[in-house]
Formats: C-alpha cells, sequence, structure tokens
C-alpha cells in the first residue's frame, strides 16, 4: 500500500476523477473561503483546543469500544467490537462533524447556520449545536422523511430550529440538501451550510472526514490497548459515508485491514427501490461533486428507496468512490428485511437497539462473521442509537403503538 | 471567415469593417424556455413564436432532475418537461427541428450530469450539428470546465460562462479567458424566479466584467418586466428573461391562446 491513498484530496479537492466543484459560480467564493478558514483552522492550537474540550465534555468523547460478547457467541464467528458513536450526545456519530463546523464558522462570523437532514440526526445535531452557541438555525428536511422521523422533528423545533418542509422531487434527503444548497447561493454572505456527510463540493467531503476521523483514532488506539493488535476487519454503513469515513480513514494506510461499507439494499439490488449507490451506480454529478450515482440512461437521478432515512441517498461520499475504485475498500449492501432483523437481533442480544443505519451493517456481520476464523478481530461502527426508528420499526412488524 | 450567429446579434453598424473587436455592442433581449415544456412539439412553436415576437436569442434549457440553481417555477417546468419524456437526445432532435426554419441563435442551458452522461465529445458535437449556437452550464464552474472547454471549442459551439455578484474581479478575469459568445451575469445572489426589484449590484457587476472582457455582457436572473429589461440595457447588451415567461407557459400550456399570450408578452418586453 503507498502512501498515496490518505494524500486525498488534491487542492482542488479531487480524490482521482471524483469529488471537485460542480457548483453555481455564486458559491464558489464561499467555497474558496471556507477552504482557506479551515486550512488555517484544522492545525490551530487554539481551535483543537477548543473542539477536543466540547467533543469531551459535551459530546461525551471518547466513546466507548465495547466488546460485545453475546454478538460474539451467538454469531459464533471473529470477535465482535462495536464502536459506540449512539452514546454520542444526541444519539449519533453527526455531531462529532457538527462542532467542528460550528467552531469554524463562529471564527468566520457567519451568524446563521443552515442544514439538511434525512433520519433527522444530523438536523437535531446542528439544532443542538446552534443551542448552544444561540446561532439561528434553518433545517432543511423532506416532508416524506419528516413523517417517518416525527420525533426528530419535534426534538429540533424544541431545540430552537425552524425545519423547513421539502415538497420537491422525492421528498427526502436529495430535495432537502438541493434546497439547502438554493438557500446557501441566496444567502451566502452571512450564512454557513453545515453539509451532514462526506458529501457536497470541496471542501466538505474533506473537512466532514477529518472532524469524523476521530471516530477511527480512538478505535485504533482502543482496540491496540483491548487486542494488542489492529482489527482484521472494519465494517460500517454507507448513505453518503461519514461514519465509516471517519472509522475507515485513520486505518487507510494499514493494508492488514479490511475496510467493508455496507449500502441500503432496500427491496433488492435488482428492483428499482434501493439506494447501493456504489454497488449499482455510476460516476456522475450530484450537489457539487463528481462520485458514483444512481442515474437512469438518460442521466437523470433516479428514486431510490431505504427503510432507513439516513442512507436513502442516490449519492455517495466522493472518497467512497475513491475507495472503491482503488480497491482499499469493499463495498456490499443488505435489504430493509436483513437490516430489521439486525434491528431486532442486537436489541435482544446485547440490549442495544441500534439505529436503522447501522443495523444495515450488523445485518452483513451477521452473514459474514460466522464465516471467520474466531481469533480474528470484527470492529462495527454503530453510528447512532434506535429511538428515533422505533416507530417505523414498529410499524413493519405489524405493531400498533 | 463568416460570423456566427451570435456575433450578428450583438453587431452593431458601426462596427462592420473594423479590424479591432468592439466593445460597442447591440442590445439584445434573450428568452429563456424549458425545452419540453408541455411537450417538444410545442417547443418548437414556442421558439418561432418568441423569435417572431423580436426575441434576439432564445435560451433552450435541457431538464434536469435535480436543478438546484432553480427557483419553484424552472424546477417545477423541469419537472413537467421530464414527465412528459424529454431525453438528452430529444432536446437536440428539437434544436435541429427548430433550426430548420429559424436563424434564431439558439443557446443551451443546463447542468453538468445530463451531458457528462451523454459524452461530453458526443454532445458538443450533436448540439452544435443540430443548430445549437452555444450552451451554459449552470454547475460548471472554470475550475471543471477544461474537458468540457475542449470538446466545445472542437464542435464550434461556445462556452457562455456565469459570473455572480459574489466573484471577484480575478475570478471574472479567469471565466472570461474560456468564455465565448457572451458572458452571462447573474443579478443576484441567488436562484432563477423572477423578481420585483432589480438589486444595484448588478450594475457594478456588469462594470466589473466590461473592464476585463471584450465581450457582450448579459443580465439574467429576477427579470420580468420591460422596466428591468430597460433599466439592465443601460449598461449591459442583453438581458435575459426566463422565469416570467415559463410562467406564463405554464399557465396558458392547456389554452388555444398560449402562441399569442408568449408573443405578446415578448413584444412588449422588446417595447
Amino acid at each position: 500500500m503507498s502512501g498515496k491513498q490518505t494524500q486525498v484530496p488534491d487542492a482542488l479537492g479531487h480524490f482521482g476523477p471524483y469529488g471537485g466543484r460542480y457548483v453555481p459560480e455564486t458559491l464558489i467564493t464561499a467555497l474558496e473561503e471556507l477552504t482557506v478558514a479551515y486550512q488555517k483552522y484544522r492545525t490551530d492550537p487554539d481551535f483543537t483546543a477548543e473542539l477536543s474540550s466540547y467533543l469531551r465534555d459535551y459530546v461525551g468523547r471518547p466513546t466507548p469500544l465495547y466488546f460485545a460478547k453475546r454478538l460474539t457467541e451467538e454469531l459464533g464467528g471473529a470477535k465482535i467490537y462495536l464502536k459506540r458513536e449512539d452514546l454520542c450526545h444526541t444519539g449519533a456519530h453527526k455531531l462529532n462533524n457538527v462542532m467542528g463546523q460550528i467552531l469554524l464558522a463562529r471564527r468566520m462570523g457567519k451568524p446563521r447556520i443552515i442544514a439538511e437532514t434525512g433520519a433527522g440526526q444530523h438536523g437535531v445535531a446542528t439544532a443542538t449545536a446552534c443551542a448552544l452557541f444561540g446561532l439561528k438555525c434553518s433545517v432543511y428536511m423532506g416532508t416524506e422523511d419528516m413523517e417517518r422521523q416525527a420525533l426528530n422533528v419535534f426534538r429540533m423545533r424544541l431545540l430552537g430550529a425552524e425545519v423547513i418542509p421539502v415538497d420537491s422531487g422525492t421528498r427526502t434527503l436529495k430535495d432537502a440538501t438541493s434546497e439547502a444548497i438554493r438557500d446557501w447561493v441566496t444567502n451566502v454572505r452571512d450564512t454557513h451550510y453545515i453539509i451532514g456527510s462526506v458529501v457536497g463540493p470541496h471542501p466538505y467531503p474533506m473537512m466532514v472526514r477529518d472532524f469524523q476521523s476521530v471516530i477511527g483514532r480512538e478505535t485504533k488506539e482502543q482496540v491496540l490497548q483491548r487486542e494488542g493488535r489492529l482489527p482484521d476487519y472494519i465494517i460500517a454503513c454507507v448513505g453518503g459515508g461519514s461514519n465509516a469515513m471517519g472509522i475507515f480513514y485513520p486505518f487507510i494506510e494499514e493494508p492488514g485491514v479490511q475496510l467493508i461499507g455496507v449500502e441500503a439494499a432496500g427491496e433488492g439490488i435488482d428492483t428499482n427501490r434501493h439506494c447501493a449507490t456504489l454497488g449499482k451506480g455510476r460516476p456522475g454529478v450530484l450537489h457539487g461533486s463528481m462520485s458514483y450515482l444512481l442515474q437512469d440512461a438518460d442521466g437523470q437521478v433516479q428514486l431510490t428507496h431505504s427503510i432507513s432515512a439516513g442512507l436513502d441517498y442516490p449519492g455517495v461520499g466522493p472518497e467512497h468512490s475513491f475507495l472503491k475504485d482503488t480497491g482499499r475498500a469493499t463495498y456490499v449492501s443488505v435489504t430493509d428485511a436483513e437490516a430489521l432483523d439486525a434491528f431486532c437481533f442486537l436489541s435482544k442480544v446485547e440490549g442495544i437497539i441500534p439505529a436503522l443505519e447501522p443495523a444495515h451493517a450488523l445485518a452483513y456481520a451477521s452473514k459474514f462473521v460466522p464465516n471467520l476464523d474466531r481469533d480474528k478481530l470484527v470492529v462495527i461502527c454503530l453510528s447512532g442509537r434506535g429511538d428515533k426508528d422505533v416507530q417505523t420499526v414498529a410499524k413493519h412488524l405489524g405493531v400498533s403503538l | 471567415m463568416s460570423l456566427s450567429r451570435l456575433e450578428k446579434v450583438f453587431r452593431t453598424e458601426s462596427s462592420i469593417g473594423r479590424e479591432s473587436p468592439s466593445t460597442e455592442y447591440r442590445k439584445a433581449l434573450i428568452c429563456f424556455l424549458t425545452c419540453g415544456d408541455p411537450d417538444l412539439e410545442t417547443t418548437v412553436d414556442l421558439v418561432k413564436a418568441i423569435s417572431n415576437a423580436g426575441a434576439d436569442i432564445v435560451e433552450l434549457g435541457i431538464p434536469f432532475s435535480d436543478p438546484l440553481a432553480d427557483g419553484p417555477t424552472i424546477q417545477a417546468s423541469s419537472y413537467r418537461a421530464l414527465e412528459a419524456g424529454t431525453t438528452v437526445s430529444k432536446a437536440i432532435e428539437c434544436v435541429e427541428k427548430i433550426r430548420r426554419t429559424l436563424d434564431v441563435p439558439l443557446v443551451l442551458m443546463t447542468y453538468f450530469n445530463p451531458i457528462y452522461n451523454y459524452g461530453l465529445r458526443q454532445f458538443a458535437h450533436d448540439a452544435s450539428a443540430a443548430g445549437a449556437d452555444g450552451i451554459i452550464l449552470t454547475d460548471l464552474p472554470v475550475e471543471e470546465a477544461a474537458q468540457w472547454k475542449y470538446a466545445a471549442d472542437e464542435a464550434g459551439l461556445a462556452t457562455v460562462p456565469l459570473v455572480a455578484p459574489t466573484s471577484t474581479k480575478e475570478r471574472i478575469e479567469r471565466i472570461s479567458k474560456m468564455a465565448s459568445g457572451f458572458i452571462y451575469c447573474v443579478s443576484r445572489t441567488g436562484v432563477t424566479g423572477a423578481g420585483d426589484i432589480l438589486p444595484s449590484e448588478v450594475t457594478e457587476l456588469v462594470g466589473r466584467t466590461k473592464s476585463v472582457s471584450n465581450l457582450p455582457v448579459v443580465v439574467g436572473f429576477g427579470i420580468s418586466k420591460r422596466e428591468h429589461v430597460r433599466k439592465v440595457l443601460q449598461h449591459a447588451d442583453g438581458a435575459v428573461v426566463g422565469s416570467a415567461l415559463v410562467d406564463l407557459i405554464a399557465k396558458y400550456q392547456r389554452t388555444r391562446h398560449l402562441l399569442d399570450q408568449v408573443s405578446e408578452f415578448v413584444r412588449y418586453l422588446k417595447g
């Protein structure tokens, strides 16, 4: 493995052929300012000290690396550890990135924050950080997602954020993102847009990865401490791909560690109701960067489906496209039904209710781990907790609450 | 060398025979509509009506499923066009049909993905062969444009770039180097859509653009009335009316008054 795999992106935000900046001219100056500010502060001792202190005292880091003893016994293969991002404040890994970006926005003097959200976890994290710093916050959310994640809509409003319903297109994360970009084009001078995943125009894929890579750095330290060696496999779910990039990144230069991203196969990748972008898409441009994209023969973005609102997106972060093409990471997918089973299984065997997004990673692990030797080590990124999904799951199980 | 259709539009009598490029241009009214809204046949008729009513250039939008630089009017129009079965190939066929009877300059406007998917060289070739004169790619800034620019130049298709109120003079200078046909100034920070008041910063942007480029400079976004057109043309060489016309097409598309209403509106703008 050469050192090149982590020396991305280049100065213009390219990960090989992917990434870049495909946005209206109006935004270029703001992206340039953001890149300069980020480059300046990422190594600034005051900035890093402030971020670390918020991550420790407010977010609750480091999160535990938990040895899932019963899950390991039940699956009867490799030893499984769970990286407990579900224990972060607000219930998912999203706050790692939001804290970084909000401290940056404050230094850039932007009084207004906007965000897009799918499952609502990124919206809640953004609303939380805005409440913490007294910033004005607007969150764009598709009306279909507002329905399936009603609890998170209420949480955002409790936190003082304005939730703006997006009723165009598929009424999910894709359209919420387009609408957030339109807002940013209009209010770019006083607004910072906190993108919630490793997607969008440069510098977002790099910056969000860097903020999320605290997950992987902690995992490395913790697994070395517990086991005296690195894991053989790391498994994480991939929608836009921020928790996966966060846990993968510090291991990219460790050739013995296999990185596995799990996409949502919805009702099956041979139906047209899935969002397995890396599995079934081809390169294209959506929301400001070149990456794999689910699109029809004419280059129109395809409708997607997943039981998990957080994975229901036709694009994927450009660095994942790069890792797929270089072969450094492998991408697989599991269906709604498999994710549901894993959701229930983990709840019963470990007393941990996972979010539907990482339930995809768990579902793949349940198929994969039993075939591994017992001396192998697997780390699964448990990116969020499942409270928000209880209603959806009940509905699918035919239970009325 | 024969003049291109776009060059002819902006050419004044006084510039004929002059060797150095003139920066004195004839004023142009540019009208935007979405190809395939309500359907491709009607688009051909609409372009004829718009041209006959006095539009100097017609901008034809090729619909994209995720038009992130467009406001509600053009989003809805793009959606109708896609629902009606418009594809990139069909849009090119539409250009070819229009070109059989009309000499009006046609500038295509779209997003990068549909043409990237079609193949950049193939698209530039096919669009040019069908009779398109130029293209505006809303989400392709100069940093990412090299490959496209090569394909467009090879096919003889003008690449019309956008400059925005947030573009610095240095950026505009860089953008103008890859420009051909004309330069499109976005009147405000924001998405497309009819407006009531034109921000004063647009005059300054036109000035900044003209200070670094000899190409004609046009202004678009938010221009919906004759007064807007007149005000813009005091400083710029062209004014683009889009959403106001698309709204009108949406309103009358199921009636037999569509072409009359559209012609009347263009004559009013031209005033």
